[in-house]
């Protein structure tokens, strides 16, 4: 017997008051906000606690809609420390509310233009791209005798009547980069009147925007329009699924970082965000985003077409932020009210 | 504590005789009492004023009048949620009152077989959140299902999934009130339609309808209640067709629109406090229909009745097993439905959404602190209620908070609670986000149930004791100790299990009211359900159903060896 184990079993009947108080004061918790597929939080923490285990993350995750309403609920008292991991549209959102820290991390200058808020004071920092992408399921669409499609405007044909399941835009982020990019695709009118057509061949609207995928990968449905990380991580776990890149382009989005401006963590919350911001942090987006904020570190994703980059479409974020309630606020008394039985 | 507080009292007497022994005794007692009713107006009765107050205020808090309501009336999808919601409320308690009546009337008044197992088999969904059978339909009668042929081209997505789900889980509610009613009859009454030479039809239409005709209008109030503010089933199995508590949710959730959320619950409250009221006014009729000199009645022994009864009781339990069965294979199906395989792969919650395994270890620990605090709490306050002497209008008051619960939906109160216990000028704002606001929610949740239990078996004590320790000079403390709890034993054991099941499954007010480290494995099904990974949903739906039959069992096993010392004095 040494005496370590006496001096362990020692030091922690004895202390476990003070270890407690001094462990609390060595570690800071910040309360993290994000919209990560909640399989990749835990990844996301541990790697950034390799370089900082003295900083706890506690995520508040759901989708992009839930996080971004929440975010502004909190206005007047917010509960977020950081945010990692939501929507660019969103944070440029809560950016017009002031709700955001400008700060700029260590490796601001080496993020591609496209990936940051180029405005004097930035406040967001861009991560990785998430774009729109179409899972079909061979099997079922086979049963069901129906074609495989190419396009967006492809979905509208009547033959695909009920077999397609899309996310609700008001609570998923993939839902409302779906709408605005094909706004921006058909033009206004020319959008409404498409997303008109495509309503009428509609199963269900979803909360997620994995969920059409997954409902996809699991035969409930033939057709879901979702983004392409939850395709091709659904292909890959065996679905019988095509994974669709429409001809006409995709629309994205970005996931960002940001800051919520008031919170008493400020120092730990900066590191994090530096973290967020560094070369290790992109090679990890790239492990399931084929498009990351920093030029030369993406490597090709499996299933991810070689081209990503070149099928999205020019999206104007600013536009799209700004036009956020009125387009949600139309989509919805144009399509939630969809109750009737089929 | 209450040892030393009744010393003292005694110590105090001795001194000082003109005080009187008794008043103090009952002085320190009516200080408990006075938290009790204090403890109830904080988180029942304020918290729902909060609410109403919200109701008719904008999100920046200015007085706005009925404009929520106005603007709740004026949205377009409005009208069909209402008239979804009726209608789907209406159907189902048609279903289920007259499946429960026929049930009940099964167990208590044939001659079939298995009875015992039959009642147990019917009242499995309670041990199962009320998202378990919405998953479990997607899985029989989905686009995948194994069934769906048996709908005929019909989509379970919509009002047929939300009925069947519905009935499945409010059944049991139903059937335990029915069983109560058609328990007790006259024979006598049986014994003169025989003996005049009824019919057995016109004897059912004329003494076993009437004598349970509160009993079934008592059921129906509960179970449109229970299905008009249900969200857990229409969430899941709903598809585009909005109802009334959907709407809620997405109000608030969705939308953090708070203010219209508290309009839309204002709305729900109503079919709830007519329930109530239906409910009350009910009860004090009930009470005069069976006399002391009532005599039990035997069912005769009718074949072909039997066998119909049996045959009917032998289908609603197949349905509920396998509902139940399926739920428990599609959790453990490794990939639905292009591998069969076995696995426990769906249990690997820590990668889904809704908090992983830790959520279920928040459960267990939330409703075992709702169980032992709540019991606790609950017992004892109606304990003083039931046998202190004097204080009539605190009592009187505290009976008013303690039903007060029963007519609130958990959507409605948990609400309530994020408008009081959120206001940032509110001193308890420091409970929120932590376990014991999920753990105050849930007893006053599910309190009035508790509370009425515990009167009732007190009220079976002769109130003879409290008079006799009374003269004996006994503090009324050590009474309580030595007599009404051993007594009331059974009825302890009941709250507390009810408490436990309730906190393990109730998903309606804790959804508004978890944190990132309070997350709870019934709102974490929800959740799963909505990321789209609905065999892990499946999964931890399972997960709790076996703790909550584990809780049964260790009640059942507590039960006997406790009620063999406790309730030797029931044998002769």
């Amino acid at each position: 017997m040494t005496i370590k184990p006496l001096i362990k079993s020692l030091s922690a009947i004895a202390g476990i008051g003070m270890v407690s108080i001094a462990a609390h004061a060595a570690t800071t918790e910040l309360t993290v906000y994000s919209a990560v597929e909640a399989e990749d939080l835990k990844k996301y923490a541990a790697r950034f606690n390799q370089d900082h285990p003295d900083i706890k993350i506690n995520w508040v995750r759901d989708s992009t809609g839930i996080v971004t309403a929440k975010l502004l609920a909190e206005k007047a008292n917010p509960q977020a420390d950081v945010v990692w991991g939501l929507a660019a549209t969103s944070l440029m959102l809560l950016k017009n509310e002031n709700m955001l820290e400008s700060y700029k991390p260590k490796n601001y200058d080496q993020l591609s233009p496209k990936f940051k808020d180029t405005s004097e004071n930035p406040v967001w920092t861009g991560m990785d791209a998430w774009m729109a992408a179409i899972c079909y399921n061979t099997v079922e669409a086979e049963k069901l005798g129906l074609p495989k499609p190419t396009s967006w405007q492809d979905l509208t044909n009547p033959v695909y009547k009920g077999h397609i399941v899309m996310p609700n835009p008001s609570s998923s982020g993939t839902g409302y980069l779906d709408v605005s990019s094909w706004l921006q695709l058909f033009g206004e009118d020319k959008g409404w009147e498409y997303m008109d057509a495509l309503h009428n061949n509609i199963g269900t609207y979803t909360h997620s925007g994995s969920k059409p995928c997954k409902l996809a990968a699991s035969g409930e449905t033939a057709i879901g329009i979702s983004f392409a990380f939850r395709a091709a991580k659904s292909k890959k776990e065996g679905a019988p699924l095509d994974i669709v890149f429409p001809t006409e382009g995709l629309g994205w989005d970005m996931e960002a970082t940001a800051i919520i401006k008031g919170t008493d963590k400020l120092e730990a919350a900066k590191i994090l965000a530096d973290w967020a911001a560094s070369q290790k942090a992109n090679e990890m987006y790239n492990e399931g985003y084929a498009v990351v904020a920093m030029p030369g570190i993406a490597q090709p994703v499996e299933y991810f077409p070689a081209n990503a980059e070149a099928l999205m479409i020019e999206n104007d974020f600013a536009w799209s932020a700004a036009n956020r309630d009125a387009i949600l606020t139309k989509w919805q008394q144009r399509y939630d009210s969809k109750s009737e039985p089929k | 504590m209450s040892q030393t507080m009744t010393n003292k009292a005694t110590l105090t007497t001795t001194k000082r005789p003109w005080l009187g022994r008794r008043s103090l005794d009952e002085w320190s007692l009516g200080g408990v009492l006075i938290i009790g009713v204090l403890g109830l107006f904080i988180c029942v009765v304020l918290p729902l004023y909060t609410l109403l107050s919200k109701s008719v205020q904008n999100s920046d808090g200015q007085f706005v009048g009925l404009a929520n309501f106005a603007q709740f009336v004026s949205t377009p999808s409005l009208f069909n949620s209402v008239s979804n919601s009726l209608s789907i409320a209406l159907i189902s308690t048609t279903i289920v009152t007259s499946l429960s009546f026929l049930a009940a009337y099964a167990i208590s008044r044939t001659r079939i077989p298995l009875k015992n197992t039959f009642r147990t088999l019917l009242v499995l969904p309670i041990l199962a959140p009320s998202l378990l059978p919405a998953i479990s339909l997607v899985y029989l009668f989905g686009n995948q299902g194994i069934l769906k042929e048996l709908l005929m081209g019909e989509s379970i997505y919509g009002p047929i999934g939300i009925i069947i789900g519905s009935c499945f889980w409010t059944f049991p509610h139903a059937l335990m009130i029915m069983l109560t009613a058609l328990a007790n009859t006259d024979a006598r009454l049986y014994e003169s339609a025989e003996a005049l030479g009824a019919s057995p039809m016109r004897t059912f239409f004329t003494v076993t309808l009437p004598a349970a005709k509160y009993g079934i209008i008592s059921v129906a109030f509960v179970i449109f209640t229970l299905v008009i503010t249900d969200f857990g089933v229409p969430k899941v199995i709903g598809g585009q067709f909005n109802v009334l508590a959907t709407d809620i949710y997405k109000q608030v959730i969705g939308q953090q629109n708070f203010e219209m959320g508290a309009a839309v619950s204002i709305i729900l409250l109503l079919p709830a406090i007519l329930t109530f009221a239906t409910d009350r006014w009910l009860q004090r009729r009930q009470s005069a229909l069976l006399t002391s000199k009532a005599v039990p009645w035997t069912p005769p022994a009718r074949p072909l009745v039997d066998k119909v009864f049996l045959g009917l009781m032998c289908f609603i339990s197949a349905f509920i097993v396998s509902i139940i069965a399926m739920a428990v294979y599609a959790s453990l199906v490794t990939f639905w439905p292009y591998n069969l395989s076995l696995s426990l792969k769906n249990y690997n919650f820590d990668l889904m959404d809704g908090g992983g395994w830790a959520a279920y270890w928040n459960s267990i620990q939330m409703a075992s602190y709702t169980a032992i605090i709540g019991t606790i709490f609950i017992f004892f306050q109606s304990y003083l209620v039931a046998k202190m002497a004097g204080f009539a209008v605190l009592k009187w008051l505290f009976h008013l908070f303690a039903i007060l619960p029963l007519a609130v939906p958990g959507l409605v109160l948990g609400l309530a609670y994020i408008f009081f216990f959120n206001a940032p000028d509110n001193p308890l704002n420091g409970i929120y986000g932590t376990m014991t606001i999920l753990v105050v929610c849930t007893i006053s949740h599910f309190y009035t149930v508790c509370h009425l239990t515990a009167t009732t078996a007190l009220k079976q004590i002769d109130a003879e004791f409290e008079a006799v320790s009374a003269s004996l000079k006994v503090p009324q403390i050590l009474t309580f100790w030595r007599v009404s709890l051993p007594v009331c034993m059974p009825a302890v054991l009941d709250i507390a299990s009810y408490l436990f099941v309730n906190a393990m499954t109730t998903v309606s007010a804790l959804v508004f009211l978890y944190s990132y480290n309070t997350n709870l494995a019934s709102v974490a099904v929800l959740n799963m359900d909505e990321a789209g990974d609905i065999a892990p949903a499946a999964a931890m739906a399972v997960m709790i159903m076996l703790t909550c039959m584990v809780a049964r069992l260790i009640h059942w096993l507590l039960g006997s060896v406790l009620l063999k010392h406790t309730q030797h004095w029931r044998q002769r």
